[in-house]
């Protein structure tokens, strides 16, 4: 198998190190290697956050070059657009439509960008709108879940191999609202 | 089927500490290497795993563990190295009896860090071997054998790690711990007492302890060959490993997995069986310049950065090889890190933006503070030179200045190293004012516990260390405490001890808001009748009121979480909490 490699954005505190633990349990079912790359520390405070999950028959490097990733998952818009480059031509920008200022922003320094879907040019941009799904599920926290309920569907795996992952890695009492914010993903596209 | 599980580096190392029988293990969290002590405290009850105040009482500690023959693991991070350099640097000289493995983490980078100082440089200088692991799979078993080259050659080991092998994870095979129980314990002052007299009995044999590590080194299987193209060869180590091969599958490589002392005739071997050989090695050209030291051929800084973390994209270009593809010219907000919402340290800033203070800065979350708006902060240089630091300042420009300078410090980095420079002040006739940000933990590590926690690694109740007793013992008289969410109160204490010409020390209190049920949990709302867009609350720099292009604030409903600072300082009272 061919190395996957999925690049995973956020912003700080909207549980990017917890996707890209789920994900990669999930590869390590399906792929012979997996590598994790993830940042903590000061970036987690509400800064710009990546982590990238790479799986195939063998992987060397944790971190995913520019132009060589398969699908990112963005959990933000701007975020999107920021690691954009990393895609490869025809790869999947599968994004989250919520917008969150950073401090730049929210200073009136520099204006937060407009049109960000349609200026990402050669690649397939699939827009979800998470939070509110995440809050139908019953926490607005569980936005990174539902956009893996999108991406689950569209990898193609068993559904039951996720569901294993979500049970390995989030804590009991979060557990039912997660299930239900990734199922809301899994059923949102055909 | 072997079992193989997911693990980061820092995981691994944990698990390797179980498996080599280590029975005692200390640290002070820094990142990248925090993970690693809160592994062995979560899983490994044979392990007794400590919080030490400071990197220098950490290794100390495990400088009287391994004498006494227990098998003994140190972590920090790279800076970490600085402040345990004093007992390092003669604990080369004694050797251990029980092994002893001190792991640093790097940060090249730097991204979470004030410097990206490559620390193989500290293991060079102590003279003790230096193991790279590139991966967690290696990261465990070179923890292993660490131990055992620390026991058979009698040394310290240094077991570099860098922000990518600690936090990145791979497959790792787990093994049963070997119960290596305690190594006899026999007083031997000539060894364990470095009076000079001793002293100079023990620097020939750390020289001749050097030779033997080299001669092991060259047929060590830490380092391997992978011998495929002739035209390139690549020696390198750690992470950029990974990047190699997958830059450059064709070349040759020869991996170093201890790169001091370096085994000369191996690479000696190597450099003469290809056409071109490169080195490859992230931040100092520690092992090229070893080689070219020795006469040999290569090509190392010429070509690749000396700044920095690499990438397979920076090992690509310096080889003419790109792999992007798309391109995205636009210039973006960048999204910095910032102070979280309702966190306590947002108060004592604003207040020492209104009183148009200096500040003497530190190590810790307030550090963020020193971004616009809240802009609160002139120095930040290591950890505890606040405090010290603006005892200098006044030093230098007098009472006057130091009347407008705050030192601002939080409670783990005052345990740290912030006492000694108290006790300065007050021993040296300063007048300085120390703000003690006290948040009942070591928050920007993750949430460790500390001296002043009153709870260790091991989550069990201590005694809990008294600040303002501590304080009154070393000399100071005036000494405040209040909360950190009456911002009224924070502006009133500040004013009043920079204004007194005797030194004085303000305890901000309010627990850490990411600590899990000490946070707030309500709300504000905009009461747009009162509110008259006057931008006050803007200064506060809180990510939960955001403005959306119009003059009124927006509350982020999923942020915010009602600490009410803001709505202390709107002047119409617009800002009302959501009852």
């Amino acid at each position: 198998m061919q190395n996957f490699n999925i690049l995973i954005v956020g912003v700080g505190g909207q549980g990017t190190i917890l996707a890209s633990r789920i994900i990669g349990s999930v590869a390590a079912q399906v792929a012979k290697d997996v590598k994790i790359s993830e940042i903590h520390g000061m970036s987690q405070r509400g800064g710009s956050v990546i982590t990238q999950v790479r799986f195939g028959d063998k992987v060397y490097s944790p971190v995913i070059a520019e132009g060589t990733a398969d699908v990112i998952l963005a959990f933000e818009e701007l975020e999107a657009f920021r690691w954009y480059p990393y895609l490869k031509k025809q790869g999947l920008m599968l994004m989250n439509n919520q917008e969150i200022d950073p401090m730049p922003v929210i200073m009136g320094i520099i204006p937060y960008p407009v049109n960000i879907s349609e200026k990402m040019l050669e690649v397939e941009v699939v827009s979800v709108p998470a939070l509110p799904l995440a809050t139908q599920a019953g926490n607005s926290k569980a936005v990174n879940v539902v956009l893996m309920g999108v991406l689950a569907k569209r990898l193609g795996y068993e559904k039951s191999v996720w569901q294993e992952a979500l049970k390995a890695n989030v804590p009991a009492k979060f557990l039912t609202v997660n299930e239900e914010a990734f199922d809301l993903g899994y059923n949102l596209y055909e | 089927m072997i079992k193989k599980i997911l693990m980061t580096g820092n995981e691994a190392i944990a698990r390797g500490a179980y498996e080599a029988g280590v029975t005692v293990a200390t640290a002070y969290p820094g990142t990248p290497s925090t993970e690693i002590l809160e592994n062995i405290g979560k899983h490994y009850n044979e392990i007794s795993a400590e919080w030490s105040p400071n990197e220098k009482v950490a290794l100390e500690v495990g400088i009287g563990s391994a004498i006494v023959g227990a098998r003994t693991l140190v972590t920090m991070k790279h800076v970490g190295v600085n402040v345990a350099a004093d007992p390092l640097m003669s604990f080369t000289y004694t050797g251990v009896n029980g092994g002893l493995v001190l792991v640093s983490a790097d940060d090249p980078g730097m991204h979470s860090s004030q410097n990206e100082q490559d620390n193989r440089v500290f293991g060079k200088f102590a003279k003790i071997p230096i193991l790279e692991p590139a991966d967690s799979g290696e990261a465990k078993s070179f923890l292993i054998q660490a131990f055992d080259i620390s026991e058979k050659f009698d040394t310290p080991v240094l077991f570099r790690m860098t922000t990518r092998t600690s936090h990145a994870q791979s497959l790792v095979e787990l093994a049963e711990r070997n119960e290596v129980g305690l190594r006899p314990y026999v007083k031997n002052t000539m060894k364990n007492v470095l009076l000079p007299a001793h002293a100079r009995l023990r620097h020939p044999i750390v020289e001749e302890r050097v030779l033997k590590l080299a001669e092991y080194n060259e047929t060590s299987n830490l380092n391997k060959i992978e011998m495929q193209d002739k035209k390139m060869g690549i020696i390198t180590s750690g992470a950029v490993y990974q990047y190699v091969k997958e830059v450059l599958p064709e070349a040759s490589v020869l991996k170093l997995g201890m790169t001091y002392p370096l085994p000369k005739k191996l690479i000696t071997e190597f450099i003469t069986s290809v056409d071109t050989c490169y080195v490859i090695e992230e931040l100092e050209p520690f092992i090229e310049d070893q080689i070219k030291a020795w006469g040999l051929k290569i090509i190392g800084k010429e070509v690749f950065p000396l700044l920095g973390e690499f990438s397979p994209e920076i090992i690509a270009k310096a080889f003419g090889k790109d792999y992007h593809a798309l391109t995205q010219t636009e210039k973006l907000p960048v999204r910095p890190p910032v102070l979280c919402p309702g966190c306590p340290h947002r108060s004592v800033f604003y207040a020492i933006g209104k009183l148009k203070l200096r500040v003497s800065g530190d190590i810790g979350c307030y550090t963020l503070a020193a971004a616009p708006p809240l802009n609160g902060m002139d120095t930040c240089i290591c950890m505890g030179a606040s405090i010290s630091a603006a005892h200098g300042m006044e030093k230098a420009r007098g009472r006057e200045f130091a009347a407008g300078t705050v030192a601002v410090i939080g409670d783990s980095t005052f345990m740290h190293s912030g006492i000694t420079g108290l006790m300065d002040i007050v021993y040296n006739g300063g007048t300085s004012t120390v703000l003690i940000l006290d948040n009942d933990i070591t928050a920007m590590t993750g949430q460790q516990e500390n001296p002043a926690t009153g709870i260790t690694l091991k989550k069990q109740l201590t005694r809990k260390v008294d600040l303002e007793l501590l304080c009154h013992a070393l000399g100071i008289e005036r000494v405040q405490s209040v909360d950190a969410y009456d911002v009224s109160a924070v502006e009133k204490a500040i004013k009043e001890e920079v204004g007194a010409a005797e030194p004085s020390v303000v305890i901000i209190r309010r627990p850490c808001v990411l600590l899990k049920g000490k946070g707030p949990t309500g709300m504000v709302h905009v009461n747009k009748d009162k509110c008259k867009s006057c931008g006050m609350c803007a200064k506060v720099g809180c990510p939960a009121i955001v403005f959306k292009g119009s003059k009124m604030p927006i509350i982020n409903e999923t942020l915010c979480n009602g600490c009410l600072v803001c709505a202390q300082v709107c002047p119409f009272g617009a800002l009302e909490e959501v009852k």
